[in-house]
């Protein structure tokens, strides 16, 4: 069943404080998710007083501000600070980004740093992510032909097949969506969750792929597919401005079409 | 100690290659459900301004007959359906959810058919 309540371990306690440098001319309050799977205790909150007079606009700056200037405890995932890598995807304030595209001044007050919601912690703001990196590598995200490649180029496609994969090329999987759907929460071991769909319609809709059948099959499921209520938190949050509730809608579209189109 | 590897945990059973006519039914009976029930809201305005002899009158007429008929099949197979979604999304305990989606569809199958004899009684009484 559900579980209502929370487990003992994920109680949240009050932790350390960080007071801001003396000096500060512009001193934000950070609130930081901390646990330490060493320590026995149960994850706390600590807060740091941070001078962003001194530091870059976006909230991965102050993170990393955070760890370079006031506590090098502090464990996250980054690297590419521009959007395009996925790896620095948090809560904040409620809702999932990427706090390297998130200007801190888009925030008011406190701003809250919490790691993907309802993914196992591995340190602070570090989730595991091996389920969801499983589930996209078992929609078989590369090309399916039967058709060799032609001997001298590569496998042609019109403009217009081309911009079929618009809004969906550009997804970095950085599990801001998945992680923020209710239907995910509940039944990840089955349901493959909005990033993973969106990632298999984009083969779908590829023109050069030859396996839309058999990829079909295997999304035609319950679970895999059909968890999908329309809840659309995925479109909201997404980070990079893409729509994978269409995604799955389009999915669909082509299984009713398939069985009684 | 768990041994599997992260695919096979993904790729679990496999698909169960259905549930796009449960998802497409479920658009369905709604849509029919939007012009039928406006011979609902005629029965429930006369069941409760109208006498009972108008009432039974208004309902035995072929037509009304036909119509509240199809809405107590499209609504108890639309509401079958979701309940069994509601329940999917929530029960995660195997035998749990087995049970209480036979139940719920029994019990569907069970309203559907007072409510088609009622009316019919009526019906074919008056």
């Amino acid at each position: 069943m559900v579980e209502f309540t929370l487990p003992k371990n994920s109680k949240l306690t009050r932790g350390k404080f960080f007071k801001a440098p003396d000096g500060a001319t512009n001193v934000r309050r950070f609130e930081v998710y901390r646990w330490d799977p060493d320590s026995g205790e149960n994850p706390r909150i600590d807060a740091y007083e941070v001078d962003v007079g001194s530091c870059g606009p976006m909230v991965l700056d102050a993170i990393i501000k955070i760890k370079n200037e006031i506590d090098s405890t502090l464990t996250f995932r980054r690297s590419c600070r521009e959007g395009v890598c996925g790896s620095c995807a948090m809560n904040v304030n409620g809702k999932n980004t990427l706090v390297c595209t998130k200007a801190i001044d888009e925030y008011k007050g406190t701003i809250k740093i919490f790691p993907l919601p309802h993914m196992a912690v591995v340190k602070d703001l570090v989730p595991d992510m091996t389920h969801f990196y499983a589930q996209y590598a078992s929609i078989k995200p590369w090309m399916a032909t039967q058709t060799p490649p032609p001997a001298d180029s590569e496998r042609l496609q019109s403009r217009e097949d081309r911009a079929k994969l618009d809004g969906l090329y550009e997804c970095v999987l950085c599990a801001c969506c998945s992680t923020s759907c209710p239907s995910y929460w509940w039944n990840s071991e089955r349901y493959l969750g909005p990033a993973v769909l969106l990632q298999a319609y984009r083969w779908l809709v590829d023109s050069r792929d030859e396996g839309t059948g058999e990829r079909l099959d295997e999304l035609e499921d319950p679970f895999k597919l059909y968890r999908c209520h329309t809840i659309m938190n995925c479109t909201d949050t997404c980070p990079k401005g893409l729509n994978p509730a269409k995604a799955i809608a389009e999915t669909k579209k082509l299984l009713v079409q398939r069985k009684l189109g | 100690m768990e041994y599997r590897s992260p695919i096979s945990k993904a790729r679990g059973l496999g698909s169960a290659k259905s549930g796009t006519e449960h998802w497409w039914l479920q658009r369905v009976t709604a849509v029919a459900l939007i012009p039928l029930s406006y011979w609902l809201i005629v029965l429930i305005k006369l069941a409760t301004t109208a006498t009972y002899q108008e009432t039974v009158s208004w309902l035995a007429a072929p037509l009304n007959t036909v119509v509240i008929a199809l809405w107590i099949l499209a609504v108890c197979f639309h509401a079958a359906l979701g309940v069994q979604v509601v329940i999917e999304d929530y029960v995660s305990t195997e035998g749990a959810k087995m049970s209480a989606v036979w139940t719920c569809h029994l019990l569907f199958t069970a309203i559907a058919v007072a409510a088609l004899f009622a009316v019919l009684q009526i019906s074919l009484a008056g």
